[in-house]
């Protein structure tokens, strides 16, 4: 509230103080809300709106951005970041939350705001790799020593073991964790995934709103014997949180998780920024964007990055979302109101 | 303060005793306990981590912000409670019952859709969104939904708290003083202002904690915006989801201790004035 | 009074007009526009799909625990609040009046904090959990009972506030009548002292429950969150956001507002059934 905010315009020819006497309440509070920014003065600003397990990550890619910006253009430009879950973000952006770009958990939640005309139609195929610059994957996390011997998928649907994941209703990465379970129940001989889950799912004591929270029931509260979690998350839970008291369990097949990002059309257009916010995603890709999201256990796309940090990550047999029919299909029949998570999810006695 | 001794109305000691115990035993349990475990994750590291993470930029935006977002809305609801409690309590007009009870609607509505109704309203989807794009004017993610929707949650303390007292003190002073050829103002300022100062002070700091204090409501027309668009609540769950546990409830305690600072305000301003003689005069 | 000055504004005050203005024009503003904003919203989706998306089987359950567990909390805090106010008026012991500006807490501490500090005491590890869940095998967090908690903590200031002023101006000759009368004391509570706590306790009841049927950011931490177990109306509203489905989201949220809002009508009405026993008593 003492800095004054360049990015956000001020009622045209007026001060954002004479604006509460001039034009009324209304305008009041948005000039004020103008000048309760804290962007940096005369330095360009972003807003990337992204999920939750990217925070880490973005604080470091942001600073390098904005050395690699300052030495390319010779212009200051300060990133601000939200965080949440993915659908929530995602509708933020369509309520209005000026985002000059999203890096969202799916790429269902970047089309709903397509949908919405804020972002060009085509927008997967403006970056490589379908607008994914780096990849994750779904883990198992469990207490030290595995002591109920969980080695795969099989193990989570058996009586007595009990599984904290996210409500594939809320969370992006939830949706991923259930994806990931359905397609290995597919693949088994007589792969019945229906009943597969309906039995993974009674083993769910909470299902918390985030991946996040998630972390911390397992975590801190000390509930269930096993996590499903992004592959980055499960590092981090591991070096924040209690590095000696878990362990990862890489199971035998899992799902490429491929979270996307994209300018938002609408709103760089207007403020300005699309240089800098094209130039911001397409600095993901270089190598050092790519070094520091296999710092933060990301998977890399660059093949010599790649190749550097073979030993970081496991291998394993990986399905696609475009194995699964892409994600409106993958919505409608799986997440959608009454699709298969409804039914399925009959909670245990 | 408490009432004078009156023994045959007096319970025996056995039932006092109890009673108190049973008293502190809830008290204990329901309120110091939650309120110490706060103050004990904050420390659990020392004070400095402790106070480190309330130095940090982002936590001082956050301050900052819910300092300012309380510094609107309470006038607002200030100025708001006092008009419906005189109209109320000193003027008879049908429809007065219903009045009543929409003033402490929001008392029923759940925080979130206290959020929502703003996007419902404000947001690029919203009836008046488009409007409001065109001109360039935010509301939501932006300062003025996250005062709206605080103004909305906070509402009825003030009125609430005014209008039982102002009924009881009756309408004689004020008509007397009218009748002696006081204006409006005059006979407010000279006359109701000193009789309700107190119950005014206390709703404003109630309405006062629970604006710094709101989650849900704000949540939902908050940007999340890192130094820009969160409160204080808001700042202790990101903290809390990035696994900086010291950080988050080192905020907590920070904001408890102003909830606490706020209780502190109103004892002392019961002690200073005896309270239930001015206000149950 | 005449009956015609009853009717309508013929007082001798002033400011009538103003003070009526300003609090309609404060009401419609924050209150009503947009609450109509959200009963308006729904239809979009036609009556029958309005029906169908309040009918659904988990959004019924979530009605029931949250209408349920709200109820039953405001129904627990009667005891606990008339227990706290009975021994904050009429008991005087060391640290009173700090307990006394206490019982506001729930009203200031911020119910995200208060939710993050319950679920570390009751979790399964947490200081009250980890002894009840070993002694008794009992949970309590992730469970209804926790939901439970949480709605005590915040609706228990409603009901002591209501009942400690009457309590206070309780006219204590009805009492040592009673007393002389040869009446118990256990008596004389139930005859006397209750019948005129009664409409104060059933005010308390309608806030505490009001209050608590919309929480959302205390629960949401100690909830566990299942579908048609423990999952409450308000974080229903937000899944139906998160799933783009306005109309939705505001149909449970609309379901909610007359449901509380019926309840608390009700409340009035008992209310005002009570007070001829009262004023008899």
């Amino acid at each position: 509230m003492t800095r004054p905010e360049t990015t956000i315009r001020p009622p045209p020819g007026e001060a954002p103080r004479t604006g509460v006497t001039r034009r009324g309440a209304l305008a009041g509070l948005t000039a004020l809300a103008g000048a309760s920014g804290a962007a940096a003065q005369g330095a360009t600003t972003l807003l990337n709106v992204s999920y939750d397990p990217t925070r880490e990550f973005y604080r470091e890619f942001n600073a390098a951005f904005a050395e690699h910006w300052r030495a390319q253009s010779g212009r200051a430009v300060r990133i601000n970041t939200s965080h949440g879950g993915s659908g929530r973000q995602a509708r933020a952006v369509i309520d209005g939350l000026e985002a000059d770009v999203v890096s969202l958990a799916l790429a269902y939640d970047i089309d709903s705001i397509a949908d919405r005309g804020l972002i060009a139609a085509d927008w997967q195929s403006r970056l490589p790799q379908q607008s994914a610059p780096c990849t994750s994957t779904i883990v198992f996390l469990v207490r030290k020593g595995n002591p109920k011997s969980i080695r795969d998928w099989g193990d989570l649907a058996k009586p007595g073991i009990s599984v904290i994941t996210p409500n594939p209703k809320t969370s992006g990465g939830a949706r991923w964790n259930y994806l990931a379970a359905w397609a290995w129940a597919q693949r088994q001989p007589g792969g019945k995934p229906e009943e597969y889950i309906a039995r993974l799912y009674r083993n769910v004591p909470v299902l918390d709103t985030g991946a996040r929270g998630s972390t911390t029931t397992f975590a801190q509260r000390g509930l269930g014997d096993v996590l499903l979690a992004w592959e980055n998350e499960a590092h981090l839970a591991l070096k924040e949180i209690g590095e000696g008291q878990f362990e990862i369990v890489t199971p035998s097949l899992s799902i490429l998780a491929e979270p996307p990002v994209a300018v938002v059309d609408r709103i760089v257009d207007r403020r300005g920024t699309r240089a800098v916010a094209e130039a911001y995603l397409r600095h993901l890709y270089d190598p050092e964007g790519q070094r520091l999201a296999v710092k933060h256990f990301y998977r890399p796309r660059d093949a010599a990055v790649a190749e550097a940090n073979a030993a970081r990550f496991p291998r394993l047999d990986l399905v696609t979302i475009a194995d699964l029919g892409g994600w409106r299909e993958v919505q409608r029949r799986h997440f959608a109101e009454g699709a298969s998570f409804d039914r399925l999810y009959r909670p245990g006695r | 303060m408490t009432a004078v001794p009156r023994p045959a109305a007096e319970d025996a000691a056995w039932a006092r005793l109890a009673a108190i115990g049973a008293a502190i035993l809830v008290f204990g349990l329901l309120f110091l306990l939650p309120l110490l475990a706060v103050f004990v994750e904050a420390l659990r590291r020392g004070l400095d981590p402790a106070l480190a993470a309330i130095a940090d930029p982002d936590s001082l935006a956050a301050i900052r912000l819910t300092l300012l977002v309380a510094a609107i809305s309470v006038p607002v609801n200030m100025l708001g409670g006092v008009a419906a409690a005189w109209c109320i309590a000193k003027f008879d007009f049908p429809g007065k019952r219903l009045l009543t009870t929409l003033i402490e609607l929001p008392f029923a509505v759940s925080p979130v859709i206290s959020g929502l109704v703003w996007v419902l309203l404000f947001g690029a989807q919203g009836w008046f969104g488009p409007w409001l794009q065109e001109h360039g004017l935010r509301i939501v993610f932006a300062l003025p939904g996250m005062v709206l929707a605080t103004v909305f949650v906070t509402f009825p303390y003030v009125a609430r708290t005014l209008i039982p007292l102002m009924q009881d003190q009756g309408r004689e002073e004020e008509e007397a003083a009218a009748t002696l050829g006081a204006s409006g103002f005059q006979t407010f300022r000279r006359v109701t202002l000193p009789n309700i100062r107190w119950a005014l002070l206390s709703g404003v700091l109630l309405c006062n904690a629970r604006a710094m204090g709101e989650f849900g409501a704000v949540s939902v027309v908050s940007g999340h915006v890192r130094g820009q668009t969160n409160t204080m609540p808001l700042h202790i769950e990101i903290l809390y989801n990035e696994y900086q546990f010291v950080g988050a409830f080192a905020v907590a305690a920070l904001l408890a201790l102003l909830a606490l600072l706020t209780l502190g305000a109103k004892l002392l301003l019961e002690r200073l004035t005896g309270r239930r003689a001015a206000v149950h005069a | 009074m005449t009956a015609a000055r009853r009717r309508w504004r013929r007082s001798a005050l002033p400011g009538f007009g103003l003070s009526l203005g300003v609090t309609l024009s404060w009401l419609s503003a924050i209150v009503l526009i947009p609450l109509a904003a959200l009963a308006l919203r729904p239809w979009e989706l036609g009556p029958a799909g309005l029906w169908a998306s309040i009918a659904d089987p988990r959004v019924l359950a979530a009605l029931r625990l949250s209408f349920g567990a709200a109820l039953a909390a405001a129904a627990i805090n009667l005891p606990l609040g008339l227990l706290l106010a009975w021994v904050l008026v009429r008991y005087d012991f060391p640290g009173r009046r700090l307990a006394d500006a206490m019982v506001d807490l729930p009203f200031a501490l911020p119910t995200a904090v208060a939710g993050v500090a319950l679920t570390a005491l009751y979790a399964p590890n947490g200081w009250l959990g980890a002894p009840l869940a070993e002694a008794f095998g009992w949970r309590i967090a992730f469970t209804p009972v926790g939901i439970l908690i949480a709605l005590v903590f915040i609706g228990l200031p409603f009901v002591v506030r209501t009942v400690e002023p009457v309590l206070r101006d309780l006219p204590s000759e009805a009492e040592e009548a009673a007393a002389t009368l040869g009446a118990t004391r256990l008596q004389t509570l139930r005859r006397v002292v209750l019948p005129a706590l009664a409409p104060a306790l059933l005010t308390g009841f309608g806030l505490a429950f009001g209050r608590a049927v919309g929480e959302y950011g205390s629960v949401i931490f100690i909830a566990g969150n299942l579908p048609m177990r423990t999952e409450i109306a308000p974080l229903l509203i937000v899944v139906r956001l998160e799933e783009f489905d306005y109309a939705g989201a505001a149909a449970v949220g609309l379901a909610m507002l007359v449901l509380a809002f019926a309840i608390l009508l009700l409340v009035n009405l008992l209310q005002r059934l009570l007070r001829p026993w009262a004023a008899r008593a």
